[in-house]
């Protein structure tokens, strides 16, 4: 029995029953595009609002923590070496925040190939004055270059030009919050105060906006020459190194490593961020849990049109088996039946689910904080596509399988007789 | 050795068993030589119709032995039963049981289909041929719907005819028909036998038609008078 010849008679039972065999493969069609376009609409919010975060999060962190050392004394003498040695209210020691040899650890790590990039940074409290007002911030100086090319710094600078902050001396770029708050402009000079308390003019040449407002209230940057100055630092003075990886996966175990290495703390994204990882997995299990009711939902639909359509379709099946067509092959005709809505459906949603998401990608959606996204986002990642078609092979493939099987089943005897 | 019988009967007994069970046949047996033109006859009820879908190994529900060209059918699989059906018989039956989604050539050439033998041209032509044979060559491309009952009967003579049976079994081919089509009919399988050299086997109540054919076979509450 010829493939074709199966398939010759699988579309003219589907011809004999065309309005159905279409409301089949429209009912998948329509979950197809619904799946894709539900999928690729909720990753790309997604990785828009991870990308908030993760884009601009260092993969891993480099630092002097302000905690006690982990070794005591006690723990150092031979004589209590083999105790368990309990402390109760260890206070952490006078410590700097400064990291040593920091220039020889940017350069080792450059040559590392695990690495992207290296970015030093500088991190501290200071307060911005303007007349009365005292505000309270954190001011990081920044690679300016560096900062830009690994962490998106210029997608966040929404006024003003960023590379300023290099080539004028004294600028700072503000978070909107503060702009707000102390009411500067660029070109305006605002004055900030060290904690160490120097007070400080400097020129606002943009304005900053990340989206989150608890950071933008804050956070203002200068380059690292200008933020050495006004913390009153010597020039090698560094506080962060921030590290971007080519695998972010590897960052825990990376992070362990270079603490032994450097004798630093460390720390990686996946701790510093574990709630956005979790939040992200929901969104898509919900999505996907979705997308794939609407699969199984269509698959019913085959389901009964196909079982319609072996009751219509006895006499014709009786004859069949009568001329020697064994159970296999009506079985294989009426899957094929089923496959082919599949086929179809997933064809035509592949197209439409595309369509719609075309659709939703061009909507504007301005949200002030974000400012690099004019429209929704959309994911056009291939594996939604893939797995939507999966799925639908499957389904279609299962919703075919019982009605054949009853199919395959029916005595010829029975409905000859019966006539 | 050419094996001159096409089919044989050994003590064949079949009975149903719901609601109460009722023996339909009682220890059948006879044989169909080669070639042989035979009618199976007996009042309604006798399990003609019975005795004729156990014989085209549809219905496997009964003891005794039957052999179609000296092949045993107990104990072979569905599907091995299926190709015995589609190679070695032929159908005809009183409700010509077109399927209506195709055209009358198609309609002959599915048997053919399954049985893979010769290429779709060939299958094709074999069809035409058969259906010309048998006058309804311009009913060709007509969709099965479209025939009147005596041209349906003819095209599903054609039809059992496609893939060269050794056996041409007939559940009241003319029961549906007037008698100047059963007589069309009649002369068709007269010319199957003489012509083609096929051993027909039909059930028929009708009596002037079993009068005709070569031999009568009459069934009586179940055994074979």
């Amino acid at each position: 029995m010829k493939l074709k010849h199966l398939s010759e008679i699988a579309l003219a039972l589907m011809r004999a029953r065309w309005k159905q065999t279409m409301v089949a493969a429209i009912g998948v069609t329509f979950s197809i595009a619904l799946f894709v376009t539900l999928l690729g609409f909720m990753e790309g919010l997604n990785n828009l609002l991870d990308g908030i975060v993760l884009n601009r999060t260092p993969h891993v962190r480099l630092y002097n923590d302000i905690q006690p050392s982990k070794l005591q004394p006690i723990d150092m003498s031979d004589a209590f070496k083999d105790y368990h040695n309990f402390i109760s209210s260890v206070k952490p020691g006078k410590k700097r925040k400064e990291i040593y040899n920091a220039q020889q650890i940017v350069k080792k790590l450059q040559s590392d190939d695990r690495v992207l990039g290296v970015a030093p940074k500088i991190t501290d409290q200071v307060f911005y004055n303007l007349g009365n007002i005292d505000l309270n911030g954190i001011i990081n100086g920044l690679d300016v270059e560096q900062e830009a090319k690994l962490f998106a710094f210029s997608d966040y600078v929404i006024k003003g030009n960023y590379q300023d902050l290099q080539t004028i001396s004294n600028s700072i770029i503000i978070g909107q919050g503060v702009a707000d708050i102390i009411n500067a402009k660029v070109d305006d000079i605002v004055t900030v105060t060290a904690a160490g308390g120097e007070q400080f003019p400097l020129k606002v040449i943009g304005i900053y906006e990340s989206g989150l407002s608890e950071i933008d209230k804050r956070q203002s940057f200068a380059s690292l020459t200008t933020t050495r100055k006004l913390l009153g630092v010597n020039s090698n003075y560094i506080s962060d190194i921030q590290i971007k990886l080519k695998d972010l996966d590897i960052a825990p175990t990376l992070a362990v490593e270079y603490e032994n290495l450097f004798s630093l703390d460390a720390e990686d994204i996946q701790t510093a961020n574990a709630q956005f990882e979790t939040g992200s997995s929901v969104r898509s299990i919900i999505s996907y849990a979705v997308g794939i009711t609407l699969l199984i939902v269509s698959g019913f639909g085959i389901y009964n049109i196909l079982n319609m359509l072996i009751y219509e379709k006895m006499d014709t099946i009786a004859i069949l088996k009568a001329t020697g067509f064994a159970g296999s092959d009506v079985k294989k005709i009426f899957i094929s039946i089923s496959l082919s809505i599949g086929v179809a459906g997933a064809f035509g949603g592949i197209i439409f689910g595309v369509l719609m998401s075309l659709g939703i990608d061009a909507i504007p959606f301005s949200a002030p904080s974000l400012p690099t996204v004019d429209t929704y986002p959309i994911d056009y990642g291939l594996q939604y596509y893939a797995i939507a078609i999966l799925f639908a092979m499957l389904t279609t493939y299962l919703a075919g399988w019982l009605p054949a099987k009853k199919a395959s089943k029916v005595d010829p005897v029975i409905i000859i007789r019966g006539k | 050795m050419e094996n001159t019988i096409a089919l044989e009967a050994r003590s064949i007994y079949k009975s149903f068993n719901d609601p109460v069970t009722v023996d339909v046949l009682k220890d059948v047996s006879f044989r169909v030589d080669r070639g042989e033109y035979a009618s199976i006859i007996g009042r309604s009820g006798s399990g003609k119709s019975t005795l004729l879908y156990i014989l085209s190994t549809m219905d496997t529900d009964f003891t005794g032995e039957l052999l179609i060209d000296g092949i045993g059918v107990r104990n072979k699989t569905e599907k091995e039963l299926a190709a015995i059906r589609n190679e070695k018989i032929g159908f005809v039956f009183q409700f010509h049981y077109l399927l209506n989604e195709f055209t009358a050539i198609k309609n002959v050439m599915l048997p053919g289909f399954k049985l893979n033998k010769v290429s779709e041209e060939e299958l094709e032509h074999n069809a035409y041929g058969y259906l010309k044979d048998l006058g309804t060559e311009k009913l060709a491309r007509k969709m099965a719907y479209q025939l009147s009952g005596g041209e349906k009967q003819r095209v599903a003579i054609a039809r059992a005819m496609i893939n060269d049976p050794l056996l041409i079994m007939c559940d009241e081919p003319t029961g549906n028909l007037d008698s100047k089509n059963a007589d069309i009919v009649f002369n068709i399988f007269k010319d199957l036998t003489e012509t083609y050299n096929k051993t027909l086997l039909v059930v028929t109540h009708d009596l002037d038609f079993a009068n005709k054919t070569g031999r009568i076979i009459e069934l009586h509450d179940g055994r074979v008078l």
